[in-house]
Protein backbone atom coordinates (compact mmCIF):
# COMPACT_ATOMS: atom_id res chain seq x y z
CA UNK A 1 0.00 0.00 0.00
CA UNK A 2 1.11 3.71 -0.73
CA UNK A 3 1.05 6.16 2.01
CA UNK A 4 -2.29 7.55 0.08
CA UNK A 5 -4.38 4.42 0.70
CA UNK A 6 -4.55 5.02 4.46
CA UNK A 7 -5.59 8.63 3.97
CA UNK A 8 -9.41 7.66 4.44
CA UNK A 9 -8.70 6.00 7.89
CA UNK A 10 -7.19 9.43 9.13
CA UNK A 11 -8.81 12.42 9.39
CA UNK A 12 -8.47 15.31 7.00
CA UNK A 13 -7.66 18.52 8.63
CA UNK A 14 -10.20 21.20 8.26
CA UNK A 15 -11.62 24.24 11.01
CA UNK A 16 -13.69 23.44 12.91
CA UNK A 17 -18.10 23.94 12.79
CA UNK A 18 -19.27 27.77 13.33
CA UNK A 19 -19.03 28.20 16.93
CA UNK A 20 -17.10 25.60 17.78
CA UNK A 21 -13.22 24.85 18.55
CA UNK A 22 -13.17 21.54 17.43
CA UNK A 23 -14.99 18.53 15.47
CA UNK A 24 -15.77 16.68 18.94
CA UNK A 25 -19.37 15.05 19.02
CA UNK A 26 -19.25 15.98 22.39
CA UNK A 27 -18.91 19.63 22.01
CA UNK A 28 -21.64 19.65 19.64
CA UNK A 29 -23.97 17.52 21.55
CA UNK A 30 -23.03 20.12 24.86
CA UNK A 31 -23.32 23.10 23.04
CA UNK A 32 -26.56 22.75 21.37
CA UNK A 33 -27.79 22.28 24.81
CA UNK A 34 -28.49 18.39 25.43
CA UNK A 35 -27.37 16.45 28.60
CA UNK A 36 -24.52 14.27 27.66
CA UNK A 37 -23.10 10.98 29.00
CA UNK A 38 -19.59 10.33 28.77
CA UNK A 39 -18.03 6.59 30.04
CA UNK A 40 -15.06 5.82 31.49
CA UNK A 41 -12.88 2.87 29.73
CA UNK A 42 -11.23 0.03 32.01
CA UNK A 43 -7.92 0.16 29.83
CA UNK A 44 -6.76 -3.39 29.05
CA UNK A 45 -3.43 -4.94 29.92
CA UNK A 46 -2.59 -6.25 26.71
CA UNK A 47 -1.45 -5.15 23.24
CA UNK A 48 -4.48 -6.93 21.45
CA UNK A 49 -6.53 -3.86 19.66
CA UNK A 50 -9.49 -6.22 19.82
CA UNK A 51 -9.72 -6.34 23.45
CA UNK A 52 -9.98 -2.72 23.18
CA UNK A 53 -12.70 -2.78 20.95
CA UNK A 54 -14.50 -5.37 23.14
CA UNK A 55 -14.22 -2.90 26.40
CA UNK A 56 -15.57 -0.13 24.18
CA UNK A 57 -18.50 -1.71 22.77
CA UNK A 58 -20.95 -1.96 25.76
CA UNK A 59 -20.34 1.52 26.87
CA UNK A 60 -20.47 2.85 22.78
CA UNK A 61 -23.95 2.38 22.57
CA UNK A 62 -24.91 5.21 24.83
CA UNK A 63 -21.90 7.77 25.64
CA UNK A 64 -20.79 10.38 23.65
CA UNK A 65 -17.67 10.24 24.06
CA UNK A 66 -15.38 7.24 25.57
CA UNK A 67 -12.84 8.34 28.05
CA UNK A 68 -9.16 6.29 28.03
CA UNK A 69 -7.93 6.86 31.40
CA UNK A 70 -3.84 7.69 31.75
CA UNK A 71 -2.51 4.92 34.22
CA UNK A 72 -4.90 6.03 36.32
CA UNK A 73 -4.48 5.14 40.15
CA UNK A 74 -0.73 5.00 38.72
CA UNK A 75 -0.96 1.81 37.48
CA UNK A 76 0.43 0.63 34.16
CA UNK A 77 -2.42 -0.12 31.10
CA UNK A 78 -2.00 0.56 27.65
CA UNK A 79 -1.76 4.21 27.24
CA UNK A 80 -4.47 6.67 26.31
CA UNK A 81 -3.06 7.72 23.37
CA UNK A 82 -3.04 4.46 21.71
CA UNK A 83 -6.41 3.84 22.94
CA UNK A 84 -8.17 6.89 21.55
CA UNK A 85 -6.12 6.19 18.22
CA UNK A 86 -7.67 3.20 17.73
CA UNK A 87 -11.20 3.74 18.98
CA UNK A 88 -11.32 7.05 16.59
CA UNK A 89 -10.67 4.72 13.82
CA UNK A 90 -13.32 2.64 14.77
CA UNK A 91 -15.80 5.53 14.84
CA UNK A 92 -15.99 6.40 18.61
CA UNK A 93 -15.26 9.68 20.05
CA UNK A 94 -13.21 9.75 23.09
CA UNK A 95 -11.27 11.94 25.30
CA UNK A 96 -8.09 11.31 26.06
CA UNK A 97 -6.67 12.07 29.59
CA UNK A 98 -3.16 13.53 30.01
CA UNK A 99 -2.28 13.09 33.37
CA UNK A 100 1.03 15.36 34.75
CA UNK A 101 2.54 12.50 36.99
CA UNK A 102 4.13 10.96 33.93
CA UNK A 103 5.45 12.65 30.86
CA UNK A 104 6.71 16.28 30.99
CA UNK A 105 6.21 19.37 29.12
CA UNK A 106 8.33 18.25 26.41
CA UNK A 107 6.58 14.69 25.70
CA UNK A 108 2.89 16.15 26.63
CA UNK A 109 3.18 19.04 24.06
CA UNK A 110 4.30 16.57 21.24
CA UNK A 111 1.53 13.53 22.13
CA UNK A 112 -1.15 16.99 21.81
CA UNK A 113 -0.17 16.95 18.02
CA UNK A 114 0.32 13.37 17.69
CA UNK A 115 -3.19 12.43 19.40
CA UNK A 116 -4.42 15.67 17.42
CA UNK A 117 -3.34 14.34 14.01
CA UNK A 118 -4.94 10.79 14.90
CA UNK A 119 -8.59 12.27 15.10
CA UNK A 120 -8.72 12.79 18.97
CA UNK A 121 -11.05 15.62 19.55
CA UNK A 122 -11.07 16.43 23.22
CA UNK A 123 -8.52 15.96 26.30
CA UNK A 124 -8.94 15.69 29.71
CA UNK A 125 -5.84 17.09 31.72
CA UNK A 126 -5.09 16.23 34.83
CA UNK A 127 -2.68 16.14 37.40
CA UNK A 128 -2.71 12.35 38.47
CA UNK A 129 -2.58 10.26 41.72
CA UNK A 130 1.21 10.04 43.38
CA UNK A 131 2.98 7.23 42.51
CA UNK A 132 2.65 6.00 45.42
CA UNK A 133 -0.46 4.07 45.22
CA UNK A 134 -0.03 2.29 41.93
CA UNK A 135 1.72 -1.23 41.16
CA UNK A 136 4.88 0.42 40.77
CA UNK A 137 5.79 3.08 43.98
CA UNK A 138 9.10 3.17 43.05
CA UNK A 139 8.73 4.96 39.94
CA UNK A 140 9.88 8.49 39.39
CA UNK A 141 6.92 11.52 39.63
CA UNK A 142 7.26 13.80 37.16
CA UNK A 143 4.85 16.23 37.86
CA UNK A 144 6.46 19.35 35.72
CA UNK A 145 3.04 20.61 34.76
CA UNK A 146 0.04 20.90 36.89
CA UNK A 147 -4.06 20.46 35.72
CA UNK A 148 -4.46 24.43 34.99
CA UNK A 149 -0.19 24.68 33.31
CA UNK A 150 -1.44 21.69 31.24
CA UNK A 151 -4.62 23.34 30.38
CA UNK A 152 -3.05 26.89 29.84
CA UNK A 153 -0.62 25.18 27.43
CA UNK A 154 -2.74 23.28 25.17
CA UNK A 155 -5.10 26.54 24.86
CA UNK A 156 -2.17 28.05 23.22
CA UNK A 157 -1.20 25.11 21.48
CA UNK A 158 -4.76 25.25 19.75
CA UNK A 159 -5.34 29.30 20.02
CA UNK A 160 -2.00 31.35 19.44
CA UNK A 161 -0.98 28.44 17.68
CA UNK A 162 2.34 27.64 19.50
CA UNK A 163 4.60 25.93 21.40
CA UNK A 164 5.01 27.29 25.37
CA UNK A 165 8.63 27.99 23.49
CA UNK A 166 6.55 30.56 21.31
CA UNK A 167 7.97 28.47 18.01
CA UNK A 168 4.92 28.10 15.75
CA UNK A 169 2.52 25.53 14.94
CA UNK A 170 1.79 25.70 11.68
CA UNK A 171 -1.29 23.44 11.90
CA UNK A 172 -2.78 23.73 15.42
CA UNK A 173 -4.42 21.13 17.47
CA UNK A 174 -8.11 21.88 17.47
CA UNK A 175 -9.06 19.88 20.63
CA UNK A 176 -11.76 20.25 23.14
CA UNK A 177 -10.63 20.80 26.72
CA UNK A 178 -11.33 19.38 30.03
CA UNK A 179 -10.47 19.36 33.38
CA UNK A 180 -11.41 16.96 36.64
CA UNK A 181 -12.70 18.81 39.51
CA UNK A 182 -13.79 17.01 42.68
CA UNK A 183 -16.46 18.54 44.44
CA UNK A 184 -16.78 16.78 47.98
CA UNK A 185 -13.67 16.67 48.64
CA UNK A 186 -12.05 18.63 51.26
CA UNK A 187 -10.99 21.78 51.22
CA UNK A 188 -14.93 22.03 49.97
CA UNK A 189 -14.96 25.99 50.38
CA UNK A 190 -12.68 26.28 48.12
CA UNK A 191 -13.81 23.74 45.31
CA UNK A 192 -15.87 26.36 43.18
CA UNK A 193 -12.45 28.90 43.34
CA UNK A 194 -10.37 26.35 42.01
CA UNK A 195 -12.64 25.15 39.23
CA UNK A 196 -12.76 29.11 38.24
CA UNK A 197 -9.01 28.72 38.21
CA UNK A 198 -9.37 26.29 35.58
CA UNK A 199 -11.90 28.28 33.43
CA UNK A 200 -9.71 30.58 33.62
CA UNK A 201 -6.67 28.36 32.18
CA UNK A 202 -8.66 26.95 29.40
CA UNK A 203 -11.40 24.60 30.64
CA UNK A 204 -14.46 24.06 28.41
CA UNK A 205 -15.98 20.90 30.27
CA UNK A 206 -15.85 19.07 33.25
CA UNK A 207 -15.90 15.66 34.54
CA UNK A 208 -15.83 15.37 38.53
CA UNK A 209 -14.78 12.34 40.48
CA UNK A 210 -17.69 10.36 41.77
CA UNK A 211 -20.38 11.74 43.30
CA UNK A 212 -22.75 10.11 45.95
CA UNK A 213 -23.23 12.82 48.05
CA UNK A 214 -26.10 14.75 46.88
CA UNK A 215 -26.12 17.35 49.16
CA UNK A 216 -22.59 18.20 49.07
CA UNK A 217 -22.69 18.94 45.51
CA UNK A 218 -25.46 20.54 45.20
CA UNK A 219 -24.05 23.26 47.63
CA UNK A 220 -20.89 22.97 45.45
CA UNK A 221 -22.78 23.52 42.12
CA UNK A 222 -25.16 26.49 44.09
CA UNK A 223 -21.50 28.77 44.71
CA UNK A 224 -20.98 28.13 40.75
CA UNK A 225 -23.86 29.21 39.59
CA UNK A 226 -23.36 31.86 41.93
CA UNK A 227 -19.94 32.53 40.33
CA UNK A 228 -21.66 32.48 36.90
CA UNK A 229 -19.42 29.34 36.08
CA UNK A 230 -22.26 27.18 34.91
CA UNK A 231 -22.60 29.52 31.85
CA UNK A 232 -18.64 29.24 31.30
CA UNK A 233 -18.20 25.52 31.16
CA UNK A 234 -20.07 22.65 30.58
CA UNK A 235 -19.95 20.46 34.05
CA UNK A 236 -20.58 16.67 34.04
CA UNK A 237 -21.31 15.12 37.00
CA UNK A 238 -19.39 11.45 38.01
CA UNK A 239 -21.33 8.82 38.76
CA UNK A 240 -20.47 4.75 38.97
CA UNK A 241 -22.22 1.67 40.43
CA UNK A 242 -20.76 0.31 43.79
CA UNK A 243 -20.36 -3.63 43.53
CA UNK A 244 -20.74 -3.75 47.44
CA UNK A 245 -20.54 -2.37 50.96
CA UNK A 246 -17.21 -4.05 51.12
CA UNK A 247 -15.91 -2.92 47.63
CA UNK A 248 -17.03 0.92 48.60
CA UNK A 249 -15.10 0.82 51.65
CA UNK A 250 -12.04 -0.57 50.04
CA UNK A 251 -12.28 2.30 47.50
CA UNK A 252 -13.20 5.38 50.56
CA UNK A 253 -10.07 3.90 51.99
CA UNK A 254 -7.48 3.35 49.14
CA UNK A 255 -8.36 5.26 46.02
CA UNK A 256 -7.27 8.68 46.61
CA UNK A 257 -10.30 11.25 46.58
CA UNK A 258 -13.66 9.24 46.73
CA UNK A 259 -15.86 10.20 49.06
CA UNK A 260 -18.97 7.47 49.91
CA UNK A 261 -21.49 8.54 52.94
CA UNK A 262 -21.74 5.99 55.42
CA UNK A 263 -25.44 5.88 54.77
CA UNK A 264 -24.85 4.55 51.30
CA UNK A 265 -22.51 1.97 52.63
CA UNK A 266 -25.46 0.69 54.99
CA UNK A 267 -27.58 0.44 52.66
CA UNK A 268 -25.60 -1.92 49.81
CA UNK A 269 -24.87 -3.97 53.22
CA UNK A 270 -28.45 -4.31 53.79
CA UNK A 271 -29.36 -4.91 50.35
CA UNK A 272 -29.96 -8.87 49.49
CA UNK A 273 -28.31 -8.29 45.76
CA UNK A 274 -25.29 -5.69 46.86
CA UNK A 275 -25.00 -5.68 42.53
CA UNK A 276 -28.41 -5.16 41.79
CA UNK A 277 -28.65 -2.17 44.53
CA UNK A 278 -25.55 -0.13 43.35
CA UNK A 279 -27.25 -0.13 40.01
CA UNK A 280 -30.40 0.80 41.02
CA UNK A 281 -29.02 3.64 43.35
CA UNK A 282 -26.53 4.74 40.42
CA UNK A 283 -29.82 5.49 38.92
CA UNK A 284 -31.18 7.31 41.07
CA UNK A 285 -28.37 9.53 41.71
CA UNK A 286 -28.03 10.09 37.94
CA UNK A 287 -31.96 11.61 37.92
CA UNK A 288 -31.45 13.75 41.06
CA UNK A 289 -28.24 15.08 39.71
CA UNK A 290 -30.21 15.65 36.67
CA UNK A 291 -32.06 17.95 38.45
CA UNK A 292 -29.61 20.03 39.16
CA UNK A 293 -29.21 23.26 37.70
CA UNK A 294 -25.93 24.28 35.85
CA UNK A 295 -25.08 20.22 35.35
CA UNK A 296 -24.62 19.36 31.57
CA UNK A 297 -24.55 15.61 32.00
CA UNK A 298 -23.06 12.81 33.57
CA UNK A 299 -19.40 11.02 33.45
CA UNK A 300 -20.04 7.13 34.26
CA UNK A 301 -17.26 5.01 35.90
CA UNK A 302 -18.32 1.88 35.86
CA UNK A 303 -14.82 0.42 36.64
CA UNK A 304 -15.63 -3.87 36.15
CA UNK A 305 -18.96 -3.50 35.73
CA UNK A 306 -18.82 -1.64 33.03
CA UNK A 307 -21.76 -4.33 31.33
CA UNK A 308 -24.17 -2.41 33.56
CA UNK A 309 -23.49 0.89 31.49
CA UNK A 310 -25.82 0.94 29.09
CA UNK A 311 -28.21 -0.31 31.16
CA UNK A 312 -28.36 2.12 33.77
CA UNK A 313 -28.07 5.51 30.87
CA UNK A 314 -31.35 4.02 29.31
CA UNK A 315 -33.19 3.05 32.67
CA UNK A 316 -32.29 6.68 34.04
CA UNK A 317 -33.87 7.77 30.73
CA UNK A 318 -31.45 11.24 30.12
CA UNK A 319 -30.79 10.42 26.75
CA UNK A 320 -34.57 10.87 26.59
CA UNK A 321 -34.66 8.41 22.98
CA UNK A 322 -31.47 10.32 21.49
CA UNK A 323 -29.06 7.52 19.74
CA UNK A 324 -25.90 8.43 20.72
CA UNK A 325 -24.23 5.25 19.00
CA UNK A 326 -20.97 5.75 17.09
CA UNK A 327 -20.70 6.47 13.37
CA UNK A 328 -19.36 4.49 10.93
CA UNK A 329 -16.05 3.50 11.20
CA UNK A 330 -13.48 6.66 10.01
CA UNK A 331 -12.38 9.61 11.70
CA UNK A 332 -14.66 11.65 12.92
CA UNK B 1 11.16 23.14 59.61
CA UNK B 2 7.15 21.96 58.86
CA UNK B 3 6.12 23.99 62.56
CA UNK B 4 7.60 26.58 61.26
CA UNK B 5 5.90 26.71 58.26
CA UNK B 6 2.53 26.29 59.86
CA UNK B 7 3.29 29.27 62.04
CA UNK B 8 3.76 31.28 58.76
CA UNK B 9 0.66 30.51 57.00
CA UNK B 10 -1.50 31.00 59.91
CA UNK B 11 0.34 34.49 60.54
CA UNK B 12 0.73 34.61 56.27
CA UNK B 13 -0.84 38.47 57.13
CA UNK B 14 1.77 39.67 59.03
CA UNK B 15 4.30 38.25 56.60
CA UNK B 16 3.11 39.18 53.79
CA UNK B 17 3.37 42.52 54.93
CA UNK B 18 7.44 41.33 56.01
CA UNK B 19 7.77 40.57 52.28
CA UNK B 20 6.71 43.09 50.62
CA UNK B 21 9.74 44.97 52.53
CA UNK B 22 11.95 43.03 52.08
CA UNK B 23 11.24 43.52 48.55
CA UNK B 24 11.36 47.23 48.87
CA UNK B 25 14.97 47.13 50.27
CA UNK B 26 15.95 44.80 47.42
CA UNK B 27 14.51 47.31 45.02
CA UNK B 28 15.85 50.24 46.86
CA UNK B 29 19.39 48.41 46.97
CA UNK B 30 19.41 48.06 42.85
CA UNK B 31 22.28 50.58 42.27
CA UNK B 32 24.33 48.80 44.81
CA UNK B 33 23.71 45.81 43.28
CA UNK B 34 24.21 47.10 39.82
CA UNK B 35 27.40 47.84 40.81
CA UNK B 36 29.02 45.30 42.53
CA UNK B 37 27.42 43.09 39.59
CA UNK B 38 24.87 40.85 40.42
CA UNK B 39 26.99 37.81 39.39
CA UNK B 40 28.83 38.73 41.72
CA UNK B 41 26.03 39.03 44.61
CA UNK B 42 24.02 36.16 43.88
CA UNK B 43 25.62 33.81 46.18
CA UNK B 44 26.37 34.69 49.15
CA UNK B 45 22.71 36.64 48.47
CA UNK B 46 21.24 33.32 47.46
CA UNK B 47 22.20 32.05 50.66
CA UNK B 48 21.17 34.35 53.29
CA UNK B 49 17.91 34.20 51.57
CA UNK B 50 17.95 30.22 51.68
CA UNK B 51 18.77 30.38 55.23
CA UNK B 52 15.89 32.50 56.34
CA UNK B 53 13.47 30.88 54.17
CA UNK B 54 14.01 26.98 54.75
CA UNK B 55 13.47 28.13 58.52
CA UNK B 56 10.71 29.79 58.07
CA UNK B 57 8.82 28.04 54.63
CA UNK B 58 10.77 24.70 54.30
CA UNK B 59 11.78 27.00 51.00
CA UNK B 60 13.09 25.00 48.31
CA UNK B 61 15.16 27.44 46.37
CA UNK B 62 13.08 27.05 43.02
CA UNK B 63 14.29 30.36 42.50
CA UNK B 64 10.82 31.86 41.45
CA UNK B 65 9.32 32.71 44.45
CA UNK B 66 5.55 32.51 44.72
CA UNK B 67 4.81 33.01 48.34
CA UNK B 68 2.90 36.37 48.14
CA UNK B 69 0.29 34.41 45.49
CA UNK B 70 0.17 31.20 47.53
CA UNK B 71 -0.84 32.72 51.16
CA UNK B 72 2.87 31.83 52.15
CA UNK B 73 2.38 28.54 52.01
CA UNK B 74 5.29 27.38 49.69
CA UNK B 75 3.96 25.31 46.97
CA UNK B 76 7.67 22.87 46.07
CA UNK B 77 6.26 21.45 49.66
CA UNK B 78 3.60 19.72 47.79
CA UNK B 79 4.98 16.74 46.91
CA UNK B 80 2.90 16.92 43.12
CA UNK B 81 5.04 20.64 43.44
CA UNK B 82 1.65 22.13 41.90
CA UNK B 83 1.68 25.55 40.88
CA UNK B 84 -2.29 25.78 40.87
CA UNK B 85 -3.24 23.33 43.73
CA UNK B 86 -4.82 21.60 45.82
CA UNK B 87 -5.36 18.61 43.70
CA UNK B 88 -8.52 16.43 44.06
CA UNK B 89 -7.05 13.61 46.21
CA UNK B 90 -6.68 15.59 49.80
CA UNK B 91 -7.80 13.38 52.53
CA UNK B 92 -10.65 13.82 55.30
CA UNK B 93 -9.41 16.35 57.75
CA UNK B 94 -7.14 18.31 55.45
CA UNK B 95 -4.21 15.98 55.26
CA UNK B 96 -2.09 15.37 51.73
CA UNK B 97 -2.61 12.41 49.77
CA UNK B 98 0.87 10.96 48.89
CA UNK B 99 1.97 11.91 52.84
CA UNK B 100 -0.79 11.24 54.59
CA UNK B 101 1.13 13.24 58.41
CA UNK B 102 1.49 16.44 56.64
CA UNK B 103 -1.77 18.83 55.85
CA UNK B 104 -2.18 19.64 52.32
CA UNK B 105 0.57 22.47 51.44
CA UNK B 106 -2.44 23.91 49.20
CA UNK B 107 -5.25 23.36 51.14
CA UNK B 108 -3.39 25.87 53.62
CA UNK B 109 -2.71 27.85 51.00
CA UNK B 110 -6.15 28.96 50.35
CA UNK B 111 -6.83 29.59 53.99
CA UNK B 112 -4.02 31.47 54.38
CA UNK B 113 -4.60 33.54 51.24
CA UNK B 114 -7.92 34.60 52.64
CA UNK B 115 -6.22 36.16 55.56
CA UNK B 116 -3.70 38.41 53.65
CA UNK B 117 -4.61 41.81 51.80
CA UNK B 118 -3.77 40.91 48.81
CA UNK B 119 -4.61 37.31 48.79
CA UNK B 120 -6.41 37.05 45.30
CA UNK B 121 -3.34 36.74 43.62
CA UNK B 122 -3.89 32.98 44.43
CA UNK B 123 -7.06 33.10 41.93
CA UNK B 124 -4.40 33.52 39.39
CA UNK B 125 -3.39 31.10 37.03
CA UNK B 126 0.67 30.37 38.05
CA UNK B 127 3.02 29.66 35.26
CA UNK B 128 5.10 26.31 35.01
CA UNK B 129 8.04 26.14 37.67
CA UNK B 130 11.06 27.07 35.05
CA UNK B 131 13.10 24.47 36.22
CA UNK B 132 16.22 26.46 35.29
CA UNK B 133 16.00 28.63 38.00
CA UNK B 134 16.60 26.14 41.00
CA UNK B 135 19.08 27.35 43.37
CA UNK B 136 19.19 31.16 42.38
CA UNK B 137 17.74 33.81 44.47
CA UNK B 138 14.53 34.76 44.19
CA UNK B 139 15.45 38.08 46.02
CA UNK B 140 17.92 39.18 43.69
CA UNK B 141 15.02 38.87 41.32
CA UNK B 142 12.77 41.90 42.35
CA UNK B 143 15.66 44.28 42.15
CA UNK B 144 16.68 42.88 39.04
CA UNK B 145 13.18 43.54 38.05
CA UNK B 146 13.91 47.54 37.52
CA UNK B 147 16.89 46.64 35.67
CA UNK B 148 15.29 44.19 33.57
CA UNK B 149 12.65 46.73 31.99
CA UNK B 150 15.94 48.15 30.38
CA UNK B 151 16.31 44.62 28.62
CA UNK B 152 12.25 44.83 27.25
CA UNK B 153 13.71 44.45 23.68
CA UNK B 154 15.52 41.25 24.56
CA UNK B 155 12.61 39.96 26.56
CA UNK B 156 10.15 40.21 23.54
CA UNK B 157 11.60 36.34 22.85
CA UNK B 158 10.03 35.26 25.72
CA UNK B 159 6.70 36.75 25.02
CA UNK B 160 5.18 32.97 24.28
CA UNK B 161 4.98 32.23 27.99
CA UNK B 162 4.30 35.29 28.79
CA UNK B 163 1.28 35.84 27.20
CA UNK B 164 0.24 32.42 28.16
CA UNK B 165 0.62 33.04 31.83
CA UNK B 166 0.06 36.61 32.51
CA UNK B 167 2.53 36.23 35.75
CA UNK B 168 4.94 35.12 33.94
CA UNK B 169 6.22 38.67 32.87
CA UNK B 170 6.81 39.50 36.87
CA UNK B 171 8.78 36.40 37.22
CA UNK B 172 10.24 34.74 34.68
CA UNK B 173 12.11 37.99 32.61
CA UNK B 174 13.46 38.95 36.11
CA UNK B 175 14.46 36.03 37.24
CA UNK B 176 16.81 34.96 34.29
CA UNK B 177 19.80 33.54 34.62
CA UNK B 178 22.58 36.84 35.20
CA UNK B 179 24.81 35.99 32.10
CA UNK B 180 24.08 37.51 28.51
CA UNK B 181 21.94 35.48 26.59
CA UNK B 182 23.79 33.81 23.94
CA UNK B 183 22.52 35.06 20.28
CA UNK B 184 21.40 31.53 19.70
CA UNK B 185 18.99 31.50 22.13
CA UNK B 186 17.23 34.41 20.96
CA UNK B 187 14.14 33.51 18.98
CA UNK B 188 15.17 35.47 15.69
CA UNK B 189 11.47 35.31 14.37
CA UNK B 190 10.10 37.66 16.95
CA UNK B 191 12.62 40.06 16.72
CA UNK B 192 12.06 40.65 13.10
CA UNK B 193 8.15 41.42 13.92
S1 LIG C 1 -2.97 16.74 48.74
FE1 LIG C 1 -2.25 18.88 48.63
S2 LIG C 1 -0.07 18.80 49.17
FE2 LIG C 1 -0.73 16.68 48.76
S3 LIG C 1 -0.25 16.32 46.62
FE3 LIG C 1 -2.37 17.05 46.64
S4 LIG C 1 -2.23 19.29 46.42
FE4 LIG C 1 -0.17 18.56 46.94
Amino acid sequence: MSPSDYTDQVPVYAPPPEGHVSHSRLERVLRAGRFAVTAELNPPDSADPSDVFDAAQPLGEVADAINATDASGANCHMSSIGISALLTRAGYSTVYQISCRDRNRIAIQGDVLGAAAMGVTNVLCLTGDGVGVGDQPGAKPVFDFDSLTLLRTIRTMRDQGMFLSGRKITRPPQMFLGAAENPCIHPQDWRPDRLAKKVEAGAEFIQTNYIYDIPLFEKFMARVRDMGLDKRVYILAGVGPLASAKAARWMRSNVPGIHVPDPLIDRMEKAEKPGAEGKKICIELIQQIREIKGVAGVHVMAYRREHQVSEIILESGVLEGRKSRRRAAGPE
Amino acid sequence: MYRARLFAIRHSRKFEWIYKRVEQVMVALDPVFAKIGYGRVERPIALVEQGIKTVLFDCKMCGQCVLSSTGMSCPMNCPKELRNGPCGGVREGGYCEVKPWMKCVWSLAWDGAARMKDGDKIREVLPPVDRSLKGSSSWLRVSREKAAKLREAREASRTAVAEAFPEARAIEPSSAPLAEEPASAVNREVLKK
